[in-house]
């Protein structure tokens, strides 16, 4: 056939990079309304459900057994069931309808209610519905903080750097799992020499980050993965009872915590079960409720590439956020992994969370270059900063960060950088040079790193374990070289984990150590003029883009 | 370039595989044998080929079945374990690296370090770690390397939790064969108690957004090939 050169000129563009796939409903490749999926229907006998979604209690696999178990508000499930879908879809985003009356009929909801409900809706009535069922009234978002030389310094440097952009939470993890604890560390002292307060976490195998966890080297955990089949989950050695015992680990130690499950995942295992993505994703946040976690990390997350390449998937995505909202618990919405070679198509991922707002817009945002992201690339990254900046001051939002000055910023990654020195130098740990203090501060990238000895680094992390290490060493070496007031903000940190404040749902610290949470941050948007608004001070700050000629000035 | 996979490639795979499954009933018969009883409803040019999980196993001179995989006794040696579609059902990684030059590749790795490759075939697990955690047991070093056949590797030892990892190349896209014989190269180190520095990771952020989906097909025909409860066989290499 003769081309017809328009033709020839689109398919140059970047959206033809994308992976696009037809539905393929029996090996899930459908983002919601599966042929396959299951009715709602619930039956209880004698304080027991008897019946979930069709299936008899005798056909229950293990994750039906646990949710009808642990999921499912008994006392009202059976007249939320029987409530019509459209309705409940209708008062979801009807600004009238309040949070507080929504959520006793979602926790009434069986998983397949569930799905039903959110699929009456189209994008822009799920934006409406997110804006409300946030858990926490004011907006965050979170950041990755990696390089691919696992750097020690450039990751206190740049950790330093995203704190004092708005990051309430950051998390790192390895290139080399064996450098975890160094990079633990790394991230905990520079973010709390960015700005105090800051969560931070380190996402490794589960056994390791709970370790790190309790020894004090982070503050937060969100990898523990639950999965919406019973083939995938047992797959990773995994039940949801396990899963519920390891987040009672974290919590017996102070720790927050959250589950992390995501569209996709299933398919991506091969084990989906002929469901759709959403039915799938609904099971995984009951699993969460089940299990008595505040938060879920969900939005396909790493498998963005699945949802992302079928109809509708990018709805079915928002979707799932607003379902774990609407059932009371936390969200951080994913926006997380590189999704599209496009530009326009990396905004429309962004959008449904960024304007309705969630817990965590991003989870996180790249606060290094791609090229540094050890999660595989993220959505936007700290080359994107300028146009998140613009986006937030054309549209008054606040997609949960603040422009910064070049001097600030220079500043905080330099102390950060020495303040790290310190901390290995009173662990024993392989020199931190002054050559590499100046490079961390000016980096881009951790080309602009001189090379370290990563052998050395890896015997040095193995042996601070087996040390037995502390948090309560990270500040003695603090307050040794002379770095008080980090010391301070890291041992309030701790400090934090015995009063266990924090644990509550949504919750983030202010830079003067108050928690910011669902509880004492309820969300109450009823229309206009009510919920959350940007105050005067944050606007102020939102506007003032260095890009932006002051007309007194001219 | 030639390695960029392009949406008609893809939109090729998928459609290929979409119309295999529809050819038959969806069976999963894990003893290949009577393949297609063509019933197919949607019948097109494909349709008499098998299923996903239902093809006998090619039958490849360089890849032979010698019997049940025993324990490795010899400290000398590393195991390669492949996962249950690798080279019999499926030919190439996701890249169109053939599995015969990237299993060529490791166990060229292996031995100019000079310590014994050996190879395995396991079954009863489609994921990685869990293969690589599978290769420790039977290696007579503790360590092994597994490879999936879309073509993601990890490093493994005996001591480590199944989840966890000596070294771990999650974007199979960016693995070529020069790399495939440093994990080799690496994985021997490990074996004679040394500390390597680890094989340095490619990170192509857009490796995930042009792969994932088709990652997924060729994970899912992975699974058609997992065997609940069967152990691994040893498997005689030869690449003369």
């Amino acid at each position: 056939m003769k081309r017809q050169k328009r033709f020839e000129e689109l398919e140059k563009r970047p959206v033809h990079e994308d992976g696009f796939v037809d539905e393929w409903p029996e090996e899930g490749f459908v983002a919601m309304d599966g042929p396959y999926d299951p009715k709602p229907s619930v039956k209880i006998e004698n304080g027991e459900i008897v019946e979930l979604d069709g299936k008899k209690k005798e056909d229950f696999d293990l994750i039906d057994s646990f949710i009808a178990k642990h999921a499912i508000n008994l006392d009202t499930t059976e007249k939320v069931l029987a409530m019509d879908s459209q309705k409940i879809a209708n008062m979801l985003c009807d600004p009238n309808v309040t949070r507080d009356k929504i959520i006793p009929i979602t926790t009434g909801f069986t998983p397949a209610k569930a799905a039903e409900v959110i699929s009456q809706l189209n994008f822009v009535e799920m934006m409406m519905a997110t804006q409300k069922m946030r858990p926490r009234k004011t907006p965050a978002t979170q950041g990755h903080v990696t390089n691919i030389r696992d750097n020690p310094v450039l990751i206190a440097a740049d950790a330093a750097d995203a704190a004092l952009r708005g990051f309430p939470e950051q998390e790192t993890t390895t290139a080399v799992a064996r450098y975890a604890p160094l990079n633990a560390i790394s991230i905990m002292v520079g973010a709390q020499t960015g700005r105090p307060g800051v969560l931070t976490q380190c996402s490794v195998e589960e056994a390791e980050e709970l370790s790190l966890g309790m020894r004090g080297f982070t503050a937060y955990a969100e990898t523990i993965s639950v999965y919406g089949t019973e083939q995938v989950f047992t797959d990773g050695d995994d039940t949801p009872w396990s899963k519920g015992f390891l987040a009672s680990c974290y919590a017996s130690r102070g720790l927050k915590m959250r589950f992390t499950s995501g569209s996709g995942s299933e398919v991506m295992m091969g084990y989906a079960e002929k469901k759709s993505m959403l039915y799938l994703e609904a099971r995984c946040i009951f699993i969460t409720k089940g299990c008595g976690v505040q938060g879920l990390q969900n939005g396909a997350v790493s498998c963005i590439g699945i949802p992302g390449a079928v109809p509708s998937g990018i709805r079915e995505v928002l979707g799932e956020n607003l379902l774990c909202m609407a059932m009371d618990i936390e969200c951080a919405s994913g926006n997380d992994q590189a999704f599209s070679h496009s530009d326009i198509r990396r905004t429309e991922r962004l959008l449904g969370q960024f304007l309705a707002g969630t817990d965590y817009i991003s989870s996180g945002y790249s606060s290094v270059p791609n090229y540094d992201n050890t999660f595989a690339g993220s959505n936007m990254d700290a080359t994107d900063y300028d146009d998140y900046y613009a986006m937030q001051r054309d549209l008054k939002v606040n997609g949960g960060l603040v422009p910064v000055k070049e001097a600030d910023i220079i500043k905080a990654r330099n102390k950060a950088a020495k303040a790290l020195q310190a901390v290995f130098k009173s662990l024993d740990l392989p020199e931190i040079t002054d050559e590499e203090i100046e490079a961390a501060t000016y980096a881009f990238s951790s080309k602009d790193m001189p090379e370290r000895n990563m052998v050395e680094d890896m015997k040095a992390a193995q042996d601070l374990m087996d040390r037995g290490v502390t948090g309560v060493d990270v500040i003695k070496g603090l307050y040794a070289g002379g770095f008080t007031d980090v010391a301070q903000a890291v041992l309030n940190l701790l400090q934090q984990r015995i009063a266990g404040d924090f644990l509550q749902t949504s919750a983030i610290f202010d830079k003067d150590w108050n928690v910011i949470s669902a509880v004492n941050n309820t969300n109450d948007y009823n229309g206009p003029g009510t919920g959350y608004h940007i105050d005067d001070k944050l606007w102020e700050r939102i506007t003032d883009v260095p890009m932006a000629i002051n007309p007194a000035d001219v | 370039m030639s390695e960029e996979i392009n949406e008609k490639l893809l939109r090729e795979i998928i459609r290929q595989v979409i119309t295999e499954t529809k050819a038959t009933d969806k069976k999963v018969d894990f003893n290949g044998g009577q393949a297609s009883n063509s019933q197919a409803s949607s019948a097109t040019a494909t349709a008499t080929k098998p299923a996903p999980g239902t093809d006998a196993p090619l039958q490849l001179d360089w890849f032979k079945h010698i019997g049940p995989a025993k324990k490795g006794t010899s400290t000398d040696e590393v195991v390669v374990a492949v996962l249950p579609g690798f080279a019999e059902h499926m030919t190439e990684n996701l890249k169109g690296i053939k599995h015969k030059d990237i299993l060529r590749e490791v166990t060229a790795g292996i031995e100019e370090q000079g310590l014994k490759a050996r190879v395995i075939k396991v079954y009863r697990t489609a994921d990685v770690s869990f293969a690589g955690s599978e290769g420790d047991q039977y290696s007579g070093s503790g360590v092994a390397i597994a490879i999936q056949s879309k073509g993601t590797t990890i490093i493994h030892q005996k001591d480590l939790e199944p989840l966890s990892n000596l070294e771990l190349f999650p974007q199979a896209p960016v693995i070529d064969l020069k790399t495939y014989r440093a994990i080799g190269a690496n994985a021997a180190r490990y074996a004679k108690g040394e500390s390597p520095t680890p094989v340095p990771t490619v990170n192509d952020q857009m490796a995930r957004v042009k792969y994932q989906a088709k990652s997924a097909l060729m994970h899912i025909k992975e699974t058609k090939y997992v065997v609940t409860g069967k152990g691994p066989d040893e498997i005689e290499v030869n690449f003369d």
